[in-house]
């Protein structure tokens, strides 16, 4: 379990927006160069490891995803006075942003996004929510000038979070961290791939741009034209206290072991995968979780309409708070999410691909 | 052709879980294709021979029809839901729907929500199928339902939720069955395709793998023939079969509706030009698969489409058979 | 190739109506105006206009370039009492179309009489018929009409159609200042830039194969592009386009300076590799440029083109034009000129080292 904290710490602490991805493509390669036959870089960045089974041939080909790209900014404007104007990559929900520390640009020049002093502000004026062109990133530069000889137009910038540690109880290790979604998934990805060889073949992709489009994904799928496909993602969880007469289940619960997506909006989840997941976890005593159908996308909705189609499935670790300066995530899901997926690739065969 | 339209009508098939309804169009098509097969999307694709020299031809009718699924089972037994397709709030409330076991649901609307005052969202309704508590449930998250009741035909005009796009899954296999013991010399796919409704997800697989030389969706359309129509379309119930110029996914090749068009003067088949201003159909995925194919859909004009009382009528989808078979009986020249 | 013939040919692209799904016209006069640069020319499934230029023998390369030939427009939905109800065919906006000269292309019986369309008027109700609040609406389009000043029993017998194209009449008009205003500068602007690019290319040596693409349909979805690399599987992709030149009044954090050179796009939508070669060569060669920040979709063919199969290394390249979307669209000449300069050079300079530089700047 330390080990897999240790390697998600780094993961997640690596600089990685959508588009830039390369800091994270490095630390994958150290991670897991030992542990797989071959490792490949594609035309957009995707890092495309394959692991030969061990099993008789014929041997299914299956394809793991797990996008390395994090939500971050990019610097669009450097104005007159040195603030910086700038756009979000990926989805970022800007009430999140005022106030925040951030990392710009390849020298990981520290800048904060600046926030409206209370004070100042009167009535309506208080209680709005700021809008991001009204935002600008200030690195304490003085001028234009001095702003143009540290950044530039088109530098990405991250959240400046760093990994902690929350709780050590080994029924409740909680860590919190900046881009779980998606560094825990590549941390479910490159520890599943320490582990012994598979019957199957294994196409591990730590993919990038998922953030922007699942762009990434939908390449490497092409490439490899795997039988199936699985995407490993980092997901909503929403399981705060309700109000004590609200009737609902949260869209999954922290310490509940992975979630299986059923639907969401990029895809139906194939039958015969899902009952597979299933089967594996009651084999193995895992208990899983059913994500809240309808929401969001993952990487199965493109690699499940590659070629001639994909029977694809999406296994998450439950994350709270994704797509803002910080989440948190409980390790025992993160390590039952390996598990599933372990005993789920000892077991698959040609019969549960069938419609 | 009422028969099969009301077999048709009544099988489940939501978005996803079209195995009911894969079965018994199988069934229906028995004798008509050479080869029959499933993909991994549960595309049902069925192919019947040509006797040669001529085009490979693709045509797609979805399967699928908009839904609902489970997302949450409360206490008292009440079922909170997600969308499976689109799902209009203002067409729910009241509404019967009908889940793959055949277990009848209303759907309600909680206290939370004010309906005479302003539209409630999808989240404030639930479906109640008359349970006391949730042991009493046998449906559970992830349990898929469709609006109900089934078939009902009046003088020419059909009345289902699902005639998009049953209609045009009638159509097509009319199509089959007309051709047995034709002579047609073009290859035909004819594809009962899935997923329509949630990204034209099963004809982006269909239309990639069976790399057809031209396609035609077959699938409904709106009207402008109702009170006040806005914007304005000229598209009636009754007044043919529909070749589709363009909608907002796709603009039909010329060439191919102009053929078609000519077509439908020469044989004196019913038909009207149609510019549909929001929505789409599987001809747009097949349309930009690979290096593009030349593809265009005719469409079954039809009223109240995503409403529980959706309408055709059957002469439409009477001269859209016409037009079909009178196609593939002649060579193709693009 | 020079500078007044790449100004003559944007003067001939601009001249000639393509409406998406309806762009022959323009794929026709490409075609004449490439001829004598290029070897091989096909269309394909949707029209997209696929011209090849050959290198040095061996190649090791395929080079696409994309410049799309269609251009928003109208269509007719419904045709009543001699006047036509319209539906925008891309991004329209109905403020900029009333008020508006436009020309009607009709199909039905009787239209070949008019192989150059009709002429057509879109008004407005004069404003002493309307309310103060009316006034200060804009009209939407569903309720704007298409005036032919014709007598509705012309078109009785069915010559004009539902599906029936409008296109808006924009002129090309010299303006001061090297500064030119027409319609359908996106994209004519980058059209002249590739033929401009193929025209300079035939006095240089090149190793690697160019596919000129016209595109098709990329107003209502990149749907051209997205078959076209398909077809054409190239190595290297560059899409050429048009972003928003600055204009007084307009943010200045999302326009860009006329007269100072195409943009280079940065950002996932580019391969980074690509756009630091372009942004090094228009260094070294004294070309003016602007980076152009762009944090996701570019909105251009690039999107498509970048995905299309494994994957193909893309960059774009875009020339600043003010009032996009409207019939007067404005452009500084001599930035075509620059785009199409920079463009080839880059293409004479690719060789068989590039692809592995690429992949260095990735990995």
């Amino acid at each position: 379990m330390v080990e897999l904290r240790t390697l998600l710490c780094r993961l997640s602490e690596a600089f990685g927006p959508s588009g830039y991805e390369k800091a994270v493509r490095t630390i994958v390669r150290e991670e897991i160069q030992g542990a797989v036959d071959r490792i490949d870089v594609d035309t957009m960045g995707n890092l495309i490891a394959f692991k030969a089974g061990a099993g008789a041939e014929p041997r299914l080909r299956v394809l793991l995803t797990a996008h390395m790209d994090e939500v971050g900014f990019m610097i669009t404007q450097v104005k007159k006075d040195g603030m910086l104007s700038f756009k979000p990559v990926g989805g970022v929900d800007p009430r999140l942003l005022l106030g925040k520390r951030l990392v710009i640009g390849e020298n990981r020049l520290a800048g904060i996004i600046g926030a409206p002093v209370p004070h100042l502000q009167r009535g309506e004026a208080a209680n709005r929510v700021v809008d991001l062109d009204d935002m600008a990133i200030d690195i304490g530069a003085a001028d234009e000038k001095g702003a143009l000889g540290k950044v530039k137009v088109g530098d990405y910038a991250t959240f400046a979070t760093g990994f902690s540690v929350l709780c050590e109880d080994a029924g409740w290790p909680t860590v919190r961290g900046k881009a779980f979604d998606d560094r825990a998934g590549c941390a479910v990805l490159a520890a599943l791939l320490k582990r012994e060889r598979l019957p199957v073949d294994l196409f591990a992709v730590f993919t990038v741009q998922e953030e922007v489009g699942l762009r990434g994904a939908r390449v490497a799928a092409h490439r490899v034209h795997p039988d199936a496909a699985f995407a490993l993602e980092g997901t909503l969880c929403d399981d705060l206290p309700r109000p004590p007469d609200e009737d609902s289940t949260p869209v999954t619960r922290l310490g509940d072991g992975p979630a299986l997506t059923l639907m969401d909006r990029s895809v139906v989840a194939h039958p015969g995968l899902m009952a597979l997941l299933q089967e594996s976890a009651a084999a193995e005593d895992i208990s899983i979780q059913y994500k809240a159908p309808g929401l969001g996308g993952t990487e199965s909705g493109v690699t499940h309409l590659a070629h001639a189609g994909v029977p694809s499935a999406t296994v998450s670790v439950p994350c709270r708070y994704i797509h803002g300066p910080a989440a948190i995530l409980n390790l025992n899901d993160l390590n039952a999410t390996v598990q599933l997926m372990d005993a789920t690739l000892r077991r698959i065969t040609a019969q549960d691909l069938a419609r | 052709m009422q028969q099969l339209a009301k077999r048709l009508a009544e099988a489940f098939g939501v978005s996803g879980f079209e195995d009911e309804i894969r079965h018994v169009i199988r069934e229906e098509i028995d004798g008509l294709a050479d080869e029959v097969r499933v993909d991994a999307l549960g595309n049902l694709i069925a192919f019947r021979k040509g006797r040669g020299g001529g085009k490979r031809i693709m045509f797609a009718a979805h399967m699928d029809q908009i839904g609902l699924m489970v997302s949450h089972v409360d206490e008292k037994g009440f079922m909170r839901f997600t969308n499976v397709g689109f799902v209009y709030a203002l067409a729910s409330w009241g509404g019967q729907v009908r889940f793959a076991d055949g277990t009848i649901g209303a759907i309600g609307v909680d206290g939370r929500a004010d309906p005479r005052h302003a539209l409630p969202e999808l989240r404030d309704y639930f479906i109640d199928v008359g349970a006391g508590s949730k042991a009493e449930v046998k449906q559970k998250v992830g349990s898929v339902d469709a609006f109900w009741p089934g078939f009902v035909a009046q003088g020419n005009i059909w009345f289902s939720p699902n005639l998009d796009d049953r209609a045009g899954c009638v159509a097509l296999v009319q199509t089959l069955r007309q051709l047995k013991d034709a002579p047609i010399d073009h290859d035909l796919y004819a594809v009962f395709t899935t997923q329509e409704e949630v990204g034209l997800r099963g004809a982006t697989a269909a239309g990639y793998a069976l790399e057809p030389d031209l396609a035609i969706a077959l699938d409904v359309t709106l009207t402008g023939d109702i009170p006040y129509a806005s914007p304005a379309m000229e598209v009636g119930l009754g007044k043919g079969v529909a070749i589709k110029i363009q909608d907002s996914g796709m603009i039909g090749h010329p060439v191919l509706n102009a053929r078609l068009i000519d077509l439908a003067e020469a044989e004196g088949i019913p038909y009207q030009l149609e510019v549909l201003q929001g929505g789409t159909t599987d001809a747009r995925a097949i349309q930009v698969s690979r290096a593009g194919v030349p593809a265009t859909a005719l469409s079954v004009p039809s009223r109240h489409v995503h409403t529980p009382s959706q309408m055709v009528d059957q002469r439409d989808v009477e001269a859209a058979v016409r037009l079909l078979t009178a196609f593939l009986r002649r060579p193709i020249v693009l | 190739m020079d500078k007044a013939r790449i100004n003559e040919i944007l003067g001939q692209l601009t001249a000639v109506d393509g409406p998406p799904g309806s762009e022959s016209r323009v794929a026709e006069l490409v075609e004449s105006l490439a001829r004598d640069t290029v070897t091989e020319v096909r269309r394909d499934a949707l029209g997209n206009l696929i011209a090849c230029r050959r290198g040095a023998a061996e190649a090791p390369g395929r080079i696409m370039l994309a410049a799309h030939i269609d251009e928003i427009a109208l269509v007719v939905t419904k045709v009543e009492k001699g006047f036509l109800h319209i539906a925008a065919i891309g991004g329209v906006d109905p403020r900029s179309v009333i008020g508006q000269e436009v020309i009607v292309y009709p199909s039905g019986p009787g239209s070949d009489r008019y192989p150059a369309g009709l002429p057509g008027y879109i008004g407005s109700r004069p404003p002493h018929l309307l309310s103060a609040d009316d006034r200060k609406k804009v009209v939407p389009l569903k309720d704007l009409r298409v005036d032919l000043g014709l007598p509705a029993s012309t078109l009785d017998g069915g010559m004009i159609r539902v599906g029936d194209r409008v296109v808006v009449r924009g002129p090309y008009c010299e303006l001061l200042n090297g500064r030119v205003a027409t319609k359908a500068l996106d994209n004519r602007a980058s059209v002249a830039v590739m033929l401009g690019t193929l025209g300079y290319l035939a006095n240089m040596t090149h190793t690697w194969d160019v596919y000129a693409v016209a595109t098709v349909q990329e107003e209502v979805g990149v749907r051209g592009a997205t078959v076209s690399a398909f077809g054409v599987q190239p190595d290297l992709a560059i899409a050429l386009d048009v972003t928003f030149g600055d204009t007084p009044g307009v943010n200045g954090g999302e326009t860009f300076p006329q007269d100072h050179g195409p943009t280079i796009g940065w950002g996932p939508n580019m391969h980074p590799g690509v756009a630091g070669q372009l942004k090094a060569l228009a260094d070294d060669l004294e070309i003016p440029y602007s980076v152009e920040p762009l944090p996701g979709n570019s909105g251009t063919d690039a999107w498509a083109i970048q995905v299309s199969q494994s994957g193909v290394p893309t960059g774009l390249l875009s020339v600043p034009v003010r009032y996009m979307h409207s019939p007067v669209e404005m452009v500084v000449l001599a930035d075509l000129d620059r785009t199409a300069r920079l463009l080839a050079a880059y293409i004479a300079r690719l060789d068989s080292r590039t692809l592995g530089d690429l992949a260095a700047e990735i990995s």
